[in-house]
């Protein structure tokens, strides 16, 4: 996949609620659709709508064992993503730096 | 100091989330009063910004223009008050009069103070997904992204 298509599918996947939850799932260790489906009281064939979409923005993977099909977390794209959002935040945090030293002055003004 | 953090809430919005060592009516007035805006809104280092008009009611305007002082070039934005709960929420329409994304976005500031420090979120809604990501990649290749990194990393010095 293209980069610029392939962070399409992964801001895409990642805005969604119960999706970011199942990442946050995963990030602690392999689960099955069944260990997955059951903190979330959701169908399995919901569950695995929402796997797929996770499995084609490349931040899950299927495991080896294949009876039981656990979903791994792929750690890289995931990073990718957050490499863009920490461009776009340290686009502002000068401006906020300044704010800062900006409502240090309005405060010892206002104590005078 | 406070951390800036980033999320996107939706396939449509950027939120940035950060707090504050002041209280609310002083970090609204910061947002709301020319004089302080022009003292901290101004972008990577070499820019400024001569311009900043607050029409601060609901269909009342704001225009913001800065302007590089050693090449002269300009950049300029503007939009409408929506809504105004004084010192909590604005939500404001913004548009860059050089369009770098397509179509008009809503901000929505709001502050919450507790116990004297005031948590600042504002998120923009964009028109579309693919504007949304458009605003969230650009500026790789620019020469103002460059500037803000460099700026970055200068003020991730120790400060004092």
């Amino acid at each position: 996949m293209q980069s610029t298509a392939r962070l399409d599918a992964i801001f895409a996947a990642l805005a969604d609620p119960t999706r970011r939850a199942i990442l946050a799932r995963l990030a602690s260790g392999q689960a099955s659709v069944n260990e997955l489906a059951q903190p979330f009281d959701m169908s399995q064939p919901a569950v695995s709508k929402h796997l797929k979409v996770l499995e084609r923005a490349g931040l899950i993977s299927g495991g080896r064992d294949r009876q039981r099909r656990p979903r791994k977390l792929e750690p890289r794209p995931l990073a990718e993503a957050t490499k863009w959002l920490e461009r776009y935040r340290r686009r502002w945090e000068g401006n906020y730096r300044r704010l800062d030293a900006l409502l240090e002055e309005l405060k010892s003004k206002e104590r005078q | 100091m406070s951390t800036l953090t980033v999320t996107t809430p939706s396939d449509r919005e950027i939120a940035m989330s950060r707090t504050f060592d002041a209280p609310r009516q002083l970090v609204w007035d910061a947002h709301t009063k020319p004089e302080l805006v022009k003292k901290w809104l101004v972008g990577p280092p070499g820019w400024s910004m001569p311009v900043c008009k607050i029409d601060l009611r609901v269909g009342g305007s704001y225009r913001y223009e800065w302007r590089n002082d050693k090449d002269g070039s300009t950049m300029a934005m503007g939009g409408v008050y929506r809504e105004i709960k004084a010192p909590e929420r604005i939500v404001s329409t913004e548009k860059f009069d050089d369009p770098w994304y397509e179509g008009e976005a809503v901000d929505t500031l709001v502050l919450t103070e507790r116990g004297g420090k005031t948590t600042l979120t504002t998120t923009v809604l964009y028109a579309s997904q693919a504007t949304r990501d458009a605003v969230l990649k650009s500026g790789m290749t620019s020469g103002v992204e460059q500037s803000y990194d460099r700026l970055g990393d200068l003020l991730t010095s120790p400060r004092r």
